[in-house]
């Protein structure tokens, strides 16, 4: 392979970036060796199994991908905002579809819910750390090394170019030859891997490492929906790993489970694909909704509503999220018996669903609700949310879903269900959590900004999509001519994409000053909030609580506050058991990526030789007998005295 | 000494018991990610493209013989297990190194099965039933491969260090993941070769 | 030292020969048709199966024996759901003719 073809060429935006990458990486580099911080990143965060620390890494990634991927997107609306536009060619216009969708679903909105879920659940259930903190550090490591594998394609040998879903035939060698759909099954393959760890982690860390009193319906509502998530995730990842290996088979091996040529079949891949990606969309929603009824009623000053129909809608959204899938393509030729029953299927999806929404706005009637930004996020969630959904319920009907098939109405569909559903829950999340994790809360001045350009920038971006939609544009269209008429309605679209991402500066403003003048000094429950992580320090001390609470109701650190059983006695703390750092994860990651690099490359030989490397980290963490360190009682009381002050 | 009536040294510390129910969940998604390789062999197994097809391939005694190599290890492991509750060191190593040559017998005669089928002109590449075929037997035959690699690195640690609550642990989810295997093949010879004999 | 015989063990052994026997002799050496066959030699194995998860892997032992069944009939909910569901869409409709 010529070195020309090793790197992408011609194109004076992928130059660009590759420069601006390139001196990016020397310019950190740099930095970090003049701040002689190589050592102190290495044992303070590359190495680190604490839940938190993993859990605001996956939460930079995330902010970072969701960069990648906003950027993507405002290529697209720059390319459609006028007919005939020639901002992009057909070609860099499918790449950018393709890595917009697979960045925002897997690279942005799961690592940022499950950032939050690794720093919030265990302190919500009192617990120490997850069940595994050596896997939780694997879980991001290999995500990160995923999501890294599939960012370099668009510099190094080319992006995938057949869309989020890389539907076969397009997707297979003989119609995309290049590499970058390798990129495509390779990358996501390596990011599953921790996707799936983390689903078994926090399914164990749930049932077994709960604060004494704390039965399962007495448990906060957002460490449920990431106990039904979880579940989810270990029930569907499976699926994609063995549709991504198929994919790679058929691709670098010359199988034919998708090629018609030989017995393969295409609709397969959809089958399989939709199977997973299903179950996937609820994996990102469900957390999002524990988040919301956190937030919504930590500010209506009042318990949640309906605290066990939330508890069964939630497991009936999981149970008939596996019972939809084909809904994604009424259209291949499915027998009508098929349509029919998924059909129905997917409609019930909307009544629990809808029970939570009054839910929602059963806790805040007659509440006396603070209009602080996290509850912004989650007020404006309701109504967009809720029109996301009923075009839902029109996509469901297979009969209808003829028209709507594969057009921009399906798409501003997904977006109202997707950024309501996620991007404001993490938003929300990010607002109300941010002192924990950090020690001083977003300004809500600057938050405001944020919000309402986001708001509007949405809606004006997405909202016109169902027009164009219903007169009959087709999704991932490149270009269109002036006759359609559609010029207008995506020239406001554009705007709004710009609005939208005004909206996301102001969030990094907003982070960047807070980070520098945000007062310090908020104590441990800035909120006056209601569930157990409030009863720790702000940041959180590294053992999280120095005494395990003793658990009586859902809302328990409100009890706590109201009986006044907030204290600590001396006599109470113990010396406290901690796991220690590894290395293991990162480089066993590292050397999964190395593997995937080559492979995605069909450099067999080379792929199998360092194959090795993912063996030795297999053997040498079976013969890793680290039993962890002990803090002593005297220092944990030490600390606990400096953030109580009253002790 | 352990007896029967006490908790097993496995589940002894939480830490066990939390390391045991992430294993049983793993194997939840091990289910999930064999019945994937199932479907996909279902809706391909009549594709053979102009290929050999299962009756031309299948034959009935060496299925047998890999049946009840496979079979004989998941009770060998089993009985290993039961030593290593009665704290037995030696005969459970014992038991254990019979487990392993039973495994690595399994291999020895899929892998000839294997190119048998290569020889008779099946590939991966042949056909879809091909690739469908090798790839849920091949996935078998890996986890069966890795969890030999698996059993030999516990092997160590138990004569390292002895029975304790961490290598009784480990070895205890080794044997879990070798029965499974042999859930697992209960279902591909019943449902590949059976049917494809049939 | 107490030494209990490894009765479990045994007898999910033999019954697994026993089983795999039969199902060979149903599939090869009788009249019924395929689909009668097909059900037959299926019940075995799953039966097999359940003889195993109990009997050598020791399912309904352990502090989270509530966890594990559940788990276990979830994940048996599951591939019912991948296996019928992907044959019923896959080789009906337009895709069988």
């Amino acid at each position: 392979m010529k070195l020309d073809e090793f790197f992408v060429t011609g194109d004076p935006l992928i130059l660009g970036s590759q420069i601006a990458i390139g001196l990016t990486m020397v310019g950190l580099v740099v930095l970090i060796t003049y701040l002689k911080k190589w050592k102190w990143l290495w044992n303070e965060w590359f190495t680190t199994v604490d839940h938190k620390k993993i859990g605001i890494m996956y939460i930079i990634a995330g902010v970072l991908m969701f960069f990648r991927g906003g950027v993507d997107g405002l290529m697209m609306k720059a390319q459609t905002s006028r007919p005939n536009m020639e901002f992009l060619d057909a070609q860099h216009y499918d790449e950018v579809f393709t890595t917009h969708g697979v960045v925002m679903i897997l690279f942005m909105a799961m690592p940022m819910l499950i950032g939050i879920i690794n720093v919030v659940m265990p302190l919500q259930i009192g617990a120490r750390d997850v069940a595994f903190p050596k896997l939780n550090a694997l879980s991001f490591w290999t995500f990160f090394v995923g999501a890294m594998l599939f960012n370099i394609s668009f510099v190094i040998g080319g992006s995938p170019d057949a869309g989020w879903t890389s539907y076969f035939p397009l997707a297979g060698k003989e119609f995309s030859p290049d590499v970058g759909n390798n990129y495509y099954a390779i990358a996501l393959q390596i990011a599953g891997i921790g996707t799936l760890a983390s689903g078994i982690n926090f399914i164990v860390t749930i049932l077994k490492m709960r604060a004494p009193g704390m039965k399962l319906l007495k448990m906060p509502m957002f460490t449920w929906t990431t106990l039904v998530t979880s579940v989810l995730i270990v029930a569907a990842f499976p699926i994609l790993t063995v549709a991504l290996a198929l994919m790679t088979l058929d691709r670098i091996f010359g199988a034919h489970f998708f090629t018609v040529a030989a017995g393969g079949d295409p609709m397969l891949w959809l089958n399989l694909f939709w199977l997973w990606g299903h179950p996937e969309v609820y994996i990102v929603v469900l957390p999002a909704f524990g988040m919301f009824s956190e937030v919504i009623a930590t500010f209506s000053r009042k318990n949640l509503f309906g605290y066990v129909t939330m508890v069964v809608s939630i497991v009936a959204i999981a149970f008939l999220s596996m019972l939809v899938w084909v809904h994604h393509f009424y259209t291949m030729g499915n027998s009508a018996a098929v349509n029919s029953v998924f059909s129905i299927t997917t409609m019930m999806i909307a009544i629990p669903t809808g029970v939570k929404i009054f839910n929602w706005l059963f806790t805040m009637r007659k509440g006396r609700i603070q209009f602080s930004n996290a509850m912004l996020w989650a007020l404006a969630f309701i109504p967009c949310f809720t029109i996301g959904g009923v075009t839902g319920v029109m996509l469901a009907m297979a009969a209808a879903d003829y028209q709507y098939h594969n057009t921009m109405f399906l798409v501003a569909h997904f977006h109202y269900v997707l950024i309501p559903g996620v991007v404001f829950a993490v938003f929300a999340g990010l607002y109300y959590w941010w002192p924990k994790m950090f020690g001083f809360k977003l300004n809500e001045k600057i938050g405001k900004w944020h919000f309402w350009l986001f708001v509007i920038g949405f809606n004006l971006t997405f909202m016109p999509m169902f027009f164009v939609g219903l007169d009959g544009m087709s999704r991932r269209m490149y270009t269109y001519s002036e006759s359609t008429g559609w010029g207008a309605w995506l020239g406001v679209s554009a705007v709004g994409g710009l609005i939208l991402a005004a909206g996301f500066a102001a969030l990094v403003y907003n982070i960047y000053w807070s980070f520098r003048y945000a007062s310090r000094d908020i104590g441990g429950d800035p909120w006056d909030a209601r569930t157990l992580e409030w009863a720790t320090a702000s940041p959180v001390q590294e053992y999280n609580f120095a005494v395990i609470p003793e658990v009586t109701d859902h809302d328990e650190f409100w009890k706590m506050k109201k009986e006044g059983r907030n204290t600590l006695k001396k006599e109470d703390v113990k010396d406290i058991h901690m796991p220690s750092n590894s290395g293991i994860p990162i480089i066993f990651s590292v050397a999964i990526g190395i593997v995937g690099f080559f492979l995605v490359f069909e450099w067999n030989t080379l792929a199998a030789i360092f194959s090795v490397g993912i063996i030795a980290g297999l053997i040498a963490n079976s013969f890793d007998y680290d039993d962890g360190y002990h803090i002593p009682a005297k220092k944990v009381w030490e600390t606990e005295r400096k953030w109580r002050g009253d002790l | 000494m352990a007896s029967q009536t006490s908790t097993p040294l496995e589940y002894s510390t939480k830490q066990n018991e939390m390391n045991i129910l992430g294993f049983w969940i793993f194997l939840g998604a091990e289910i999930v990610l064999f019945s994937t390789l199932f479907a996909t062999y279902f809706v391909l197994e009549q594709s053979h493209a102009g290929g050999p097809t299962q009756g031309d391939l299948f034959i009935l005694k060496d299925v047998l013989i890999e049946t009840f190599l496979l079979l004989t290890s998941s009770f060998t492991m089993g009985l290993a297990i039961h030593q290593m509750r009665d704290n037995n060191k030696s005969a459970m190593l014992v038991w254990t190194i019979l487990t392993l040559l039973l495994g690595l017998g399994f291999l020895y005669f899929e892998i000839n099965e294997f190119i048998h089928y290569v020889h008779e002109g099946l590939t991966m590449q042949t056909s879809a039933f091909g690739s469908a075929f090798f790839t849920l037997l091949g996935t078998h035959g890996l986890h069966v491969s890795l969890g030999i690699g698996w059993v030999v690195l516990l092997i160590i640690q138990v004569l390292r260090r002895g029975i304790t609550a961490v290598t009784a642990r480990k070895f205890f989810i080794v044997s879990l993941y070798w029965h499974f295997l042999d859930v697992v093949w209960i279902f591909i010879f019943t449902f590949v070769y059976l049917k494809g004999m049939m | 030292m107490k030494k209990q015989f490894p009765l479990n063990h045994v007898v999910g052994f033999i019954l697994s020969v026993v089983l795999t026997i039969f199902a060979v002799f149903i599939a090869l050496e009788t009249d019924f048709t395929t689909t009668i066959k097909l059900w037959i030699i299926g019940a075995f194995a799953i039966f097999q199966a359940f003889v195993q998860l109990i009997m050598f892997m020791h399912m309904t032992e352990g502090k989270a024996k509530v966890a594990n069944i559940i788990n276990i009939s979830y994940s048996i909910f599951l591939a019912v759901v991948i296996v019928a569901g992907s044959i019923w869409i896959l080789t009906t409709g337009h895709a069988a003719h």
